[in-house]
């Protein structure tokens, strides 16, 4: 490994050859404030156009100032970060980038979380000396996105989301000059394009160029109603997240306080998406072994792998992208539908009220659920299953509106029956916990032995890929993993090809699993907060007393009472879907 | 797919396959590819994009991307008859802009569009060599001297059929 030396603000840095400056500079501590630059180490995503120039500095002999995120460091350099020069030259640069932005802060949807406002503040700019040309684009509302272009300041980091990451190919820059811009081909609107709603996009955005469609409102209403009944569920991954919103260390988890805040905001139910998450393993799980025992008999039709089906913006790629292979994945709804589907039958007959009378809200750290809970195939005669489903984020927007002070709220539990769950459901949120959870249940009911170590520690991490194979009982399962679509469609090409090994695949569309998920509080780039939240959820999945989703005895309940047995008839009306070839629909004008 | 999609012509579809292929479907080979892609149709439109980013394996964004940064390349079809109005130093100094205008006015049109009807595009090229004739309108191949604003009607009438 070759090294080199520089002097940057007088400060000596030894760095490998090949560094960046801002890199460099920021192994000794030195900030270079930056805008479009973003680089999540854990997930190894890097982009770094050079486009905004916030991140100038001076080199001595150099006639013009450097970007520093593409500018490499070299051997004797002498580098100046904070010089006049390079403090007017940034602020002009953002002056000029202010000249075409709307000056709505006040009332815009990133204020107090927007990365451009930060920076105006942080460069001093108190005027803007420059008055042209304003750029005048119709917002593009999609059932989980809204995009404003008038915001967007061609960072680019979308489009390095969406196609590198992602590998999804929406959102790209087009036209030059003034006239460029982040789009979809042929400046579509997204809802008509290749779009999973994985929302992405909005996690990384630095101003309100891209925000989530806020339910909010709706909710502030439903409450209101005393004609209805209101039924809340959380995702696993909002408990270890939703406290960064109130200032809360990353990987804090608030799970008690988080139902303590429902019930205080009004809701009549404060149940858990983790209760069907176990149902979701009830189900999922006999169909893998089902698929799994016609396979070892020889069966030459059954398809294997199996693939999970919880993730929404997966299952919007893959009707999106390989609509010939739509009977590889699993036919269970993920949990957010299958709460629904239960609180608006068994549970309402339970508390005598009318599916009208009915509001089930979803609390996800998701932006592709506001449109799963859209599709028509999740409502009886035009009623949804889930009438709303908000981010993360827009919880801690309606605690904050209720004026409830979040942090000295007591411990609450859930209610009962939907609010009981296991740690096998907790894992839900982070990549690979899906798949631990089903093993977990899958090998006591093939082996129909007691199952002596509960942690698979082989299935969890954060590479962008992973296998493992998993010894039931003399039999091998091949089991594998991707989060991050540009992962999955790795492992969907080998499937397609006839190359893949694996009996079972695990997908999530977000870097991380839910815990990254378009909804949550948002990273700005430290992706360390990633790894605290994934740790969050295996600390709550140890300390649950029971472990194992087909040992929660509410869900025993519900087959006893309601359900019949896994794949009943019963239950796959309200807990299996299908899957549609959506390609065909991406429209071209 | 939306009902206003236009209907390419299959051999030259063929033609274009054949043109990614020459180039090993190779996805870096992009604005090669829709140069030739240019000289086959005319122009670049959405179905042809489509067809290039399918056979190079890229997102159509991207290569909508493309087409739209470089000037270049056109997603509108070239008029029946292009009118180019010479904007050269000797022909913009004894009124080209006001000949432009005219155009503009009548055909309803901005500089680098098509009427609807398809008969004329509006484009505009710096000196033609026929400086003594300033300014000059070209018609497809047909060269009109010492146009006039008022001139302009009595040419466009001559493709009136």
């Amino acid at each position: 490994m070759e090294f080199v030396n520089l002097t940057i603000d007088n400060k000596s840095v030894k760095v490998e050859k090949g560094t960046s400056i801002l890199e460099a500079a920021r192994s000794v501590g030195v900030e270079i404030p930056t805008l479009c630059h973003m680089k999540l180490d854990d997930v190894n995503i890097e982009n770094k156009p050079g486009g905004c120039r916030i991140c100038v500095v001076e080199v001595d002999g150099r006639r013009n100032l450097a970007p520093s995120c593409c500018t490499k460091a070299d051997a004797d350099m002498v580098v100046k970060t904070n010089t006049m020069r390079v403090l007017n030259s940034r602020r002009t640069v953002l002056e000029l980038i202010l000249s075409d932005h709307p000056a709505d802060c006040l009332i815009c949807a990133k204020s107090g979380n927007c990365e451009l406002q930060d920076m105006a503040h942080k460069l001093g700019v108190r005027e803007i000396h420059f008055k042209g040309e304003q750029s005048t684009y119709k917002e593009d509302f999609s059932p989980s996105i809204i995009r404003d272009l008038n915001k967007c300041i061609m960072c680019r980091r979308c489009e390095t989301m969406c196609n590198e990451v992602q590998t999804v190919g929406t959102l790209h820059a087009v036209n030059r000059g003034f006239m460029a811009v982040v789009a979809p081909a042929f400046e579509m609107d997204l809802e008509k394009s290749t779009c999973t709603y994985c929302g992405q996009c909005v996690a990384v955005c630095p101003t309100g160029a891209l925000t989530e469609v806020d339910h909010t409102n709706e909710i502030v209403r439903a409450l209101a109603d005393p004609k209805k009944k209101v039924v809340v569920q959380t995702a696993p991954a909002v408990r270890a997240a939703l406290g960064e919103e109130f200032g809360l260390e990353p990987g804090t988890l608030v799970t008690g306080q988080m139902a303590a805040a429902l019930r205080r905001l009004g809701f009549d139910y404060v149940f858990d998406t983790d209760f069907s998450a176990d149902l979701t393993i009830m189900e999922e799980g006999t169909e893998l072994l089902g698929r799994l025992g016609k396979h070892l008999a020889g069966d030459k039709d059954v398809k294997l792998p199996i693939l999970t089906s919880c993730c929404p913006g997966w299952v919007n790629f893959f009707e999106k992208q390989f609509p010939d292979m739509l009977d590889i994945p699993s036919t269970a709804r993920s949990p957010q539908q299958m709460f629904g589907a239960i609180a608006k039958t068994y549970f309402a007959d339970k508390i005598e009220t009318k599916r009208e009378d009915m509001v089930v809200v979803s609390v996800m750290p998701c932006l592709a659920k506001k449109y799963e809970c859209q599709r028509e195939e999740f409502a009886t005669d035009g009623n949804p299953d889930v009438d709303y489903s908000i981010s993360t984020r827009e919880l801690a927007q309606l605690i904050q509106r209720a004026n409830i002070d979040f942090n000295t709220l007591p411990n609450e539990d859930f209610d009962h029956p939907m609010g009981e769950s296991t740690g096998a459901a907790v894992i839900f949120g982070t990549t690979g916990g899906v798949i631990e959870a089903a093993a977990r249940t899958a090998y006591e009911v093939h082996t129909k032995k007691k199952l002596e170590k509960v942690d698979f520690e082989e299935l969890r991490g954060m590479e962008g890929i992973r296998s493992a194979t998993i010894d039931f009982d003399g039999l091998p399962i091949n089991i594998g993993i991707a989060h991050g679509l540009g992962n999955a469609r790795k492992l969907l090409e080998d499937v397609q090809a006839g190359k893949s090994e694996f009996h079972a695949i695990e997908v999530m569309a977000c870097p991380g699993g839910c815990i990254g998920g378009g909804g949550q509080p948002l990273h700005h780039g430290d992706s360390s907060v990633l790894k605290a939240r994934q740790l969050a959820l295996y600390k709550e999945d140890k300390n649950k007393p029971i472990r194992k989703s087909h040992e929660n005895p509410y869900i025993a309940k519900l087959y006893e009472e309601f359900l019949g047995a896994p794949l009943s008839e019963k239950a796959h009306h309200l807990l299996h879907t299908h899957y549609f070839d959506k390609k065909k629909d991406i429209e071209i004008e | 797919m939306s009902s206003v999609k236009i209907k390419l012509n299959q051999k030259e579809v063929d033609k274009l396959r054949e043109v990614c292929a020459s180039f090993n479907n190779e996805p870096d080979e992009l604005i090669n590819v829709l140069h030739k892609a240019q000289e086959i149709f005319g122009y670049l439109p959405a179905e042809v994009q489509e067809v290039i980013a399918e056979e190079l394996n890229v997102a159509v964004a991207k290569v909508y991307g493309v087409v739209t940064f470089y000037s270049f390349f056109t997603m509108i079809p070239k008029g029946k008859h292009p009118i180019s109005v010479c904007t050269g130093t000797a022909c913009y100094v004894r009124g080209a802009e006001k000949v432009l205008d005219e155009f503009k006015r009548r055909l309803n049109v901005e500089v680098g569009e098509t009427t609807p009807d398809g008969k004329h595009s509006l484009s505009c090229l710096r000196c033609v060599g026929a400086c003594g004739l300033a300014p000059v309108v070209l018609v497809g191949e047909k060269v009109y001297g010492r146009v006039s604003p008022d001139g302009v009607a009595e040419i466009l009438a001559e493709y009136e059929v």
